[in-house]
């Protein structure tokens, strides 16, 4: 039951719209019976619609930022300023004030947006006082300083001119819906999807082929629009715009609003901007805690973040989809017996990614003779440590090649260069021919090359089918596309192709578990899968068996031999059982340089690499003593 | 916009090195406190505020400024101890967007804490005795406590310069920053480095309210401007780096003293506009190590 009203909220974007239609309708006579007035809940809305941009921002899109109160201002002022002294249109004040804003957006996150973590939430905290200070004076022959700007008139329509109260809380609820609506398609779209991919796990994304920087630019941008259209109904609220709209405060008040009520909902800072004004109102009608309402607050708000990080609507929903999701006893899911290799072929053949809408990619070799991957001298320098020097090799198209090397010999430096995660000192790359040196790891992901990580890197919070989707999605739309209105599921192609590498990668039983829940083997599984589904012809394989079960390792030997097919693949392994029975060629790395290549049993006779291995393992290579 | 005169201009110059050296001690303290634990304390200006109000305090209660400094220390030190042991702590895994939540929480937990103490009017607290009048430099007056303020943060920064670079502690702290694993495993108690470490920075901090406040009002939201510039000097010096938090605080406060010699109305935009041009230029900032976030 649960999970049928949750499902249907997610397939049918409008049914919750529509719900919020009919509870806004319903304020002006339902709220006056519990005791709130108009001004009041025209407030509470204001907050929530500013706190749709917070959310897709932070909620949606990880980026914590203490600077909002900047576009709340800019949208405020302009708008304030063009009804009064141009007597400009209130509609077009408010969109010209958004555009404005989003303006303001497009050149504080170019700033912002060059770091990340702490840094941008100290650096949009900054920007918000900069803005504050142009306020205050360089711009107050417009903004009215310290004063602010009065006399915002209310707005007229058809004619009628509406009054305060409850019509004018129509008025604002009306820009709420359209508001709420916008925002909630924006997080349902594959815009959204891939937001939630890079607040999880953002090199990752970048890995999947999308152009991390370009999204959160335009979560940013949006944010401050809607920050634009709340600071403009503000001063057609109170007829007034308010200097300290600008203030950090009204920054601050923001973010604890959103993590009150719970990020990543949406209606999160509505509730949060309810539970900070009830408060306020409510407890200074009582004069002993009348002084300490914020007191109150903050504690509430540290508590909240100590214990309850979700916040109030995301811990109410964490339990819904656990109630939703609990299977009741006795009625367990069958254990799915592995398919034998023979019936995932017959499998391939019907509904697979040869099948399916999304090719692989295609290599654009000009002849036979163009290896699929080939590096010509490369060298990487930190300082003046050498972690690579000189180390050339090519790759045929549709080999698998191993390498090896004892600890320290530059393996995983050497895979990180060709995938395009660091930039070679000296030396070039080519994959098909064409040169990839310093494109970098979202461009090598686009031309059809992924790797897979020795430590996984999975979108956490998101489930296994979510987590296939972000690398389709990158195959697909490219490094960025602004679909934000599009529906998720009305992309062609996405869910063939995510069926069909959780078919390859065995996890078709477990698609909706959330990675969380997954077991260690599944989650290495889920690492090749996010490298699979991105369709690539050259795969790199950063150490795929590590810490395996002997069973787990069978498996994804299999594993590895049936997703071959069709494909190049490099694979750097310690287990030396698993690379002399995989590859068909071996290069062996020793101190950063190239020291033999050849089949498995040329490798195996050659004398420098037994030395390099028994010798080594004599004097420091502990790691079989103490794995 | 003439020419300013070259007292002025001196004067002006002088007054960016007291406010300069003053954020350098503030910022010194919290990025001390990042490079080591890896957390952004958001309170660290409520203990400025703390320092400031412990000290008056002290001040009213023995009438000794001396004593008034010791006061705030402790007063911050106290507060900044339990705030370690009861919220940070457990933090210390978390992500930074959590450790920024609540250490922005704890922050307006002692603000308004304080508010409901003493009020929201600003409190007066004198200039010492023997810091009052002016010296005369050169051709120049100048306010003889501003001079001794100079000295004194000098001699602290210097101090902690010689905790952090030249004694086993440091060399731990140090350490620390590079990789508190590595240094855990190594048998020594990183935790209890941890605290000790956010107590120093705590306490700097106060120590920086509490000399500042004979030259402001003392109210309870006088931390918040004073956080937001020293997060720009960081964001200038680079996050972590010692040097970078006294370098930048010393370019911080000549640009907003040097610039509102021509116009106080930009003062504070200017501090801003610069750091974006370090953003767009050096993002790492000036003694910040490349990639390391």
């Amino acid at each position: 039951m649960i999970l049928q009203v949750l499902t249907t909220m997610e397939r049918k974007p409008w049914v919750t719209e529509l719900g919020t239609l009919v509870v806004l309708l319903l304020c002006p006579l339902a709220l006056p019976v519990i005791g709130l007035n108009a001004d009041i809940a025209s407030r509470i809305l204001i907050w929530g619609l500013f706190g749709l941009g917070f959310d897709i921002l932070f909620g949606y899109t990880g980026l914590l930022s203490f600077g909002q109160a900047a576009f709340f201002g800019v949208g405020g002022f302009a708008s304030a300023y063009l009804m009064i002294n141009m007597n400009v249109d209130i509609f077009v004040a408010l969109g010209v004030g958004t555009v404005l804003a989003m303006l303001a957006g497009v050149v504080v996150g170019y700033f912002t947006l060059r770091r990340s973590g702490i840094y941008f939430a100290m650096i949009t905290l900054a920007f918000g006082e900069m803005f504050y200070f142009l306020e205050l004076s360089p711009l107050s022959d417009f903004t009215g300083g310290e004063n602010g700007i009065t006399g915002v008139p209310l707005p007229v329509l058809f004619g009628h001119k509406l009054e305060g109260g409850w019509e004018l809380f129509l008025f604002i609820a009306a820009f709420f819906l359209v508001s709420y609506v916008i925002a909630h398609r924006i997080v349902l779209s594959p815009f959204g999807r891939v937001l939630t991919a890079l607040r999880d796990n953002s090199p990752r994304a970048l890995a999947s082929g999308h152009a991390v920087r370009n999204y959160k630019w335009a979560a940013f941008v949006i944010a401050a629009g809607f920050g634009g259209i709340a600071g403009g109904l503000l001063g057609v609220l109170q007829s007034y715009m308010p200097p300290d709209a600008v203030a950090f405060h009204t920054s601050g008040q923001l973010v604890m609003q959103g993590v009150i009520g719970g990020a990543g909902t949406l209606f999160g800072p509505l509730l949060g901007a309810i539970v900070w004004l009830g408060l306020q109102d409510n407890l200074q009608t009582i004069p002993a805690l009348g002084p300490a309402w914020k007191l109150i607050l903050g504690v509430v708000f540290v508590v909240l973040i100590m214990a309850f990080r979700r916040g109030l609507l995301g811990e109410l929903r964490q339990y819904l989809h656990k109630r939703a999701h609990m299977v009741p006893e006795g009625e367990e899911p069958a254990e799915e017996p592995p398919r034998t290799m023979e019936e995932k072929r017959e499998r391939r053949i019907a509904g697979t990614p040869e099948a399916s809408s999304v090719p692989w990619i295609v290599p654009h070799a000009k002849s036979k003779d163009v290896p699929a991957l080939e590096c010509r001298h490369l060298t990487k320098r930190y300082g003046g440590i050498v972690a690579n020097r000189d180390v050339s090799m090519a790759i045929q198209e549709g080999e698998l090649r191993g390498i090896i090397g004892p600890n320290g010999a530059g393996k995983s430096t050497f895979f990180k260069m060709l995938a395009g995660e660091i930039e070679p000192s000296e030396g070039q790359i080519f994959l098909h021919g064409a040169d990839i040196t310093n494109l970098g790891v979202t461009a090598v992901a686009q031309l059809g090359m992924s790797k897979s990580y020795q430590i996984n890197q999975l979108f956490s919070k998101l489930t296994v089918r979510e987590n296939l989707a972000i690398p389709v999605l990158a195959r697909i739309r490219g490094q960025f596309r602004p679909d934000m209105l599009k529906a998720l599921h009305k992309i062609h192609g996405l869910e063939a192709q995510i069926e069909a590498t959780l078919d390859l990668v065995d996890l078709g039983p477990r698609a909706n578990v959330p990675v969380t829940d997954l077991a260690y083997g599944e989650k290495r599984r889920l690492e090749i899968g996010l490298a699979l589904a991105n369709s690539p012809n050259v795969l790199l394989l950063d150490e795929p068996l590590a810490g395996m079960s002997p069973a787990e390792r069978a498996s994804t030997v299999k594993l590895l031999q049936e997703i071959r097919e069709g494909r190049t693949l490099v694979v750097v392994e310690h287990d030396m059982d698993a690379v002399f029975e995989l590859a068909e060629y071996i290069t062996v790395l020793q101190e950063g340089q190239l020291l033999a290549e050849g089949t498995p049993d040329q490798i195996r006779e050659d004398s420098r690499v037994q030395e390099a291995y028994l010798g080594g393992m004599d004097e420091n290579e502990t790691e079989t003593g103490t794995a | 916009m003439s020419m300013p005169s070259l007292p002025l201009f001196l004067s002006q110059l002088f007054n960016g090195l007291a406010l300069g050296l003053l954020l350098s001690l503030i910022s010194a303290g919290l990025t001390i406190i990042y490079g080591t634990l890896g957390v952004l304390n958001l309170a660290h200006g409520a203990l400025f505020m703390v320092g400031a109000y412990a000290g008056f305090i002290t001040l009213q209660q023995t009438g000794s400024f001396v004593l008034a400094m010791v006061g705030a220390m402790v007063g911050s030190l106290i507060i900044g101890l339990i705030m370690e042991r009861i919220v940070v702590r457990h933090f210390y895994q978390r992500p930074d967007e959590d450790q920024i939540l609540v250490t922005f929480g704890i922050g307006i937990i002692i603000t308004e804490a304080v508010r409901l103490a003493f009020g929201g009017v600003s409190q007066r607290v004198p200039t010492p005795e023997w810091g009052s009048g002016v010296t005369k430099m050169g051709f120049l007056f100048y306010p003889t406590y501003r001079i001794q303020v100079m000295v004194i943060v000098a001699v602290v920064l210097l101090l902690l310069y010689l905790v952090l670079y030249r004694t086993r502690i440091g060399m731990i702290v140090r350490a620390g920053i590079e990789d508190s694993l590595m240094v855990n495993m190594l048998g020594i108690n990183v935790y209890r480095v941890f605290l000790l470490v956010f107590g120093i920075g705590s306490m700097t901090a106060g120590f920086a309210g509490v000399i500042n406040a004979p030259i402001v009002a003392v109210v309870p939201d006088m931390g918040e401007a004073i956080l937001v510039q020293s997060f720009v000097v960081i964001v200038l010096g680079g996050v972590g780096s010692f040097p970078g938090a006294v370098v930048g605080g010393i370019i911080a406060g000549e640009i907003v003293s040097l610039t509102s010699m021509f116009s106080p109305a930009y003062s504070q935009v200017m501090l801003f506009a610069v750091m974006a041009l370090i953003l767009a230029t050096r993002p790492q900032g000036l003694f910040g190590v490349e990639g390391r976030e």
